[in-house]
């Protein structure tokens, strides 16, 4: 298992600059995130857009701000554990805390800090009443494997960047892709959109626009899907799989059930130190409130910065901690 | 109309009349406006157009703005789309709105 002293749920930029003010008090960070990449909201929703309210930047890229933030906590040498969503925890015989993600690993830690921002990104699901029936018995929202739908009958609903290149790849792989969007014009990448274009031209794939898919049915395994379009009304097509490709949206998820004071999908923090009701866990950044909370990135920064002081009383509690500036002392690499 | 001060009325998801008083020097948008009037509305993004949790519909006959194609890749990714779909967000509040008429979208899970 392995062994931190603060385990840091969400590698947004608050769990980043977290990973600084901790290595200044030689405490050790592991980040867990749900999502592939560190960054958060700002690799996942807005990488190419500037942010102006950074102190000492007058604008600066999200995706900047991420890739400067790595480079800051580098020397603390901070582990990561991403694309796993953090599930559940347990107290272990002398009081430190065991992280448990959605594929098992596990993690142990005195402190945990959540921020975790607006939650965990999940597929958007189409709102099907039946849907929940079929996921994984027809239904994907997440392609692993291409190989999965070869010489299947496939429906893709959905006309971003993922519908795109998914129908693309998929139509070497899959028997027939019939890709349906709501309107006639495609966002995403310009010769993603040409090839879609190109191979309904060719026949390769059928393009229904203008169209939703609106229900499914299948006894135990999906049987085939309801397409409801503007000019044809309803139409039924019999299918292997359906992938609804809708983005991600996020939900506060497991931490929802750890005990928490929560109010309006957001964790109740002490402001003298951010921390929680539960003892040894502390949440800063967009997921926390208090009076007069401002989800705004600097503020997630202030509150890192004096979480991590209070994370170190808790650790050490006989020790003093003196307060150092880093133009002082300068930087001193974690071993 | 007093100066500067739009009334726009929100139906919200169980068709329940809100009506609001908006202020159009403020730069405020109508995803602002619901949830300053603590309606039902997540504006999850911050007003950026890159959720659809302010996804509501136009009733009344207004002319709005085109929607931006930032919007419309949004509104893509939303349930529910209609017609007369929009993202309060993307709806400032001008003069010209005075006696808007819309309706929240339900939400998915």
């Amino acid at each position: 298992m392995k062994q931190t002293d603060i385990i840091i749920i969400g590698a947004g930029p608050c769990g980043l600059f977290t990973v600084f003010e901790a290595g200044l008090l030689k405490l050790r960070c592991h980040l867990v995130d749900s999502l592939p990449i560190p960054g958060g909201q700002l690799s996942e929703i807005y990488p190419k857009k500037p942010i102006y309210d950074i102190p000492g930047y007058p604008s600066i890229l999200a995706g900047d701000l991420v890739d400067n933030l790595l480079k800051q906590i580098e020397p603390f040498k901070p582990e990561f554990t991403l694309g796993e969503r953090a599930e559940k925890i347990d107290k272990d015989e002398a009081g430190h805390y065991v992280l448990t993600t959605s594929r098992g690993t596990q993690i142990k830690a005195p402190v945990i800090c959540i921020a975790g921002g607006l939650g965990c990104f999940e597929p958007r699901k189409p709102p099907i009443a039946n849907i929940a029936e079929y996921e994984d018995k027809g239904i994907d929202y997440i392609i692993k494997d291409p190989e999965k739908f070869r010489d299947k009958t496939l429906v893709i609903a959905g006309g971003g960047d993922s519908a795109l290149d998914w129908t693309i790849e998929l139509s070497n792989i899959a028997k027939e892709i019939t890709l349906v969007h709501r309107r006639t014009s495609f966002r995403g990448a310009l010769d993603s959109v040409d090839k879609v274009m190109e191979l309904a031209n060719s026949k390769k794939i059928n393009l229904i626009t203008e169209a939703q898919v609106t229900g499914i049915n299948g006894n135990g395994v999906l049987k085939e899907v309801i397409i409801k379009t503007q000019q044809h009304g309803e139409i039924t097509k019999a299918v292997d799989n359906f992938i609804p490709l809708f983005g991600l949206s996020p939900s506060l998820g497991p931490i929802s059930e750890w005990g928490l004071n929560i109010t309006k999908n957001a964790i109740e923090v002490d402001t003298l130190d951010y921390s929680t009701n539960v003892k040894g866990i502390y949440a800063i950044g967009d997921i926390n409130t208090y009076k007069g909370k401002l989800k705004l990135i600097l503020c997630g920064f202030h509150e890192g910065t004096l979480m991590v002081q209070s994370a170190f009383k808790y650790i050490y509690p006989d020790q003093k901690l003196s307060f150092k500036y880093t133009t002082v002392t300068g930087i001193t690499e974690l071993q | 109309m007093e100066e500067n001060v739009i009334s726009i009325t929100v139906l919200d998801r169980t068709e329940n009349e809100h009506i609001l008083e908006g202020p159009t020097d403020m730069n405020l948008n109508l995803m602002e406006l619901c949830k300053a009037a603590e309606l039902e509305v997540e504006g999850t993004c911050g007003g950026m157009a890159l959720c659809a949790s302010c996804h509501c519909y136009i009733i009344s006959e207004h002319e709005l703005k085109e929607a931006t194609d930032d919007e419309e890749d949004m509104l893509d990714q939303a349930f529910f789309v209609e017609d007369n779909s929009r993202l309060a967000c993307q709806i400032h509040l001008q003069n010209n709105l005075d006696g808007l008429v819309v309706k929240l979208a339900p939400v998915s899970e």
